[in-house]
């Protein structure tokens, strides 16, 4: 059974204002979805997907740095930081925060800790794709519809 | 009525994200935008030329004939290889370039490095991520230099001289695999 524009528009609202509450996005996803228009219409998914793709890059390069003998922090650090930037700049808070707390791990040379972040970060990172791809779905089919979204 | 011309920002990031980011504040701000992905590449992009042993000569650059026009250059400050600030001291050093106006960006509060970068002649300092209102800081920025064009060029000779030889601490021989811009 299809939903109607309004029951979609609906659960659009629920799932965007939820994933704010639950810290997986700030306000600065809200900046996106403002210099979003007319004229550039998937600028948020346009983002989003280099975000992804960087996202993959990025955790696959602190893996392979982590499992090194010895560990190359100072390398790892350069990755975090990298990582810390771009989720900042896509308003993926959660993601952010932990890069934050791996970038002190690697300041203090701990691999463990490293280890740990690098969990959670690719935890974080898969349930923050899942929730996007879902909003970003939402929004086709509202379109699709013939509705809009603000 | 007169038309007024687009301003032309310059913008130099080596995160794709951020590029698309800036790119798309300053088209809302209808300005003209050219990104590029390092320091090295926007001074290309500005007609100086790397000398091969060390620093870019600026006698030899300003003879390079400019076909571009570029009213304001933004940049981030932690690049791999050449820094923003480091990017930021070249245009400084350099006759023809020295008047357009440098913004930084950076993701880090570092108040040393903010000032560095203002005492070097950067006009803004910006937190990533940018915001609207900060790209809304950087009409008065053009304004003022669209006007300076037209005074004196005499005068700042004796400037460039004078800001040559500042501060020769910051410049050491670039990293390439580390980011080097630790506070």
């Amino acid at each position: 059974m299809t939903m109607d524009v309004n029951q979609l528009q609906a659960k659009l609202r629920e799932h965007q204002s939820a994933m704010f509450q639950q810290g997986f996005l700030d306000d600065q996803f809200s900046q996106l979805q403002k210099l979003q228009d007319e004229s550039t219409p998937d600028f948020v998914l346009e983002v989003v997907t280099m975000f992804f793709d960087d996202s993959e890059n990025l955790l696959k390069n602190m893996a392979r740095c982590l499992e090194q003998v010895p560990a190359d922090f100072k390398q790892i650090d350069a990755y975090a930081h990298q990582y810390k930037g771009s989720s900042a700049s896509v308003g993926a808070a959660r993601v952010k925060s932990v890069c934050a707390t791996f970038r002190s791990f690697c300041e203090t040379k701990n691999l463990d800790g490293c280890m740990r972040c690098l969990q959670q970060l690719q935890q974080e990172y898969s349930l923050l794709k899942n929730s996007l791809q879902y909003l970003f779905r939402l929004q086709n089919d509202i379109k699709a519809a013939g509705g809009s979204f603000s | 009525m007169a038309l007024e011309t687009r301003f032309h920002v310059l913008a130099v990031d080596d995160s794709l994200i951020d590029r698309m980011l800036i790119e798309r504040l300053l088209k809302t701000s209808s300005f003209n935008v050219t990104t590029v992905d390092s320091a090295t590449k926007a001074l290309k992009f500005l007609g100086l030329v790397e000398d091969e042993l060390r620093t870019f000569e600026t006698s030899v650059a300003s003879e390079i004939h400019q076909d571009v026009d570029v009213n304001l250059i933004i940049t981030d400050y932690c690049m791999p290889g050449m820094t923003g600030y480091d990017l930021l001291r070249k245009i400084k050093e350099s006759k023809s370039l020295k008047n357009i106006p440098v913004v930084i960006m950076s993701s880090e509060n570092v108040p040393s490095r903010i000032n560095r970068c203002l005492e070097e002649g950067a006009e803004e300092f910006f937190l990533k991520p940018v915001q609207q209102a900060d790209v809304n800081k950087l009409k008065p920025h053009l304004m003022k230099s669209r006007n300076k064009g037209d005074q004196d060029q005499e005068q700042e000779q004796d400037q460039h001289f004078h800001n040559k030889r500042k501060d020769m601490e910051a410049i050491s021989s670039p990293n390439k695999t580390r980011l080097k811009c630790s506070s």
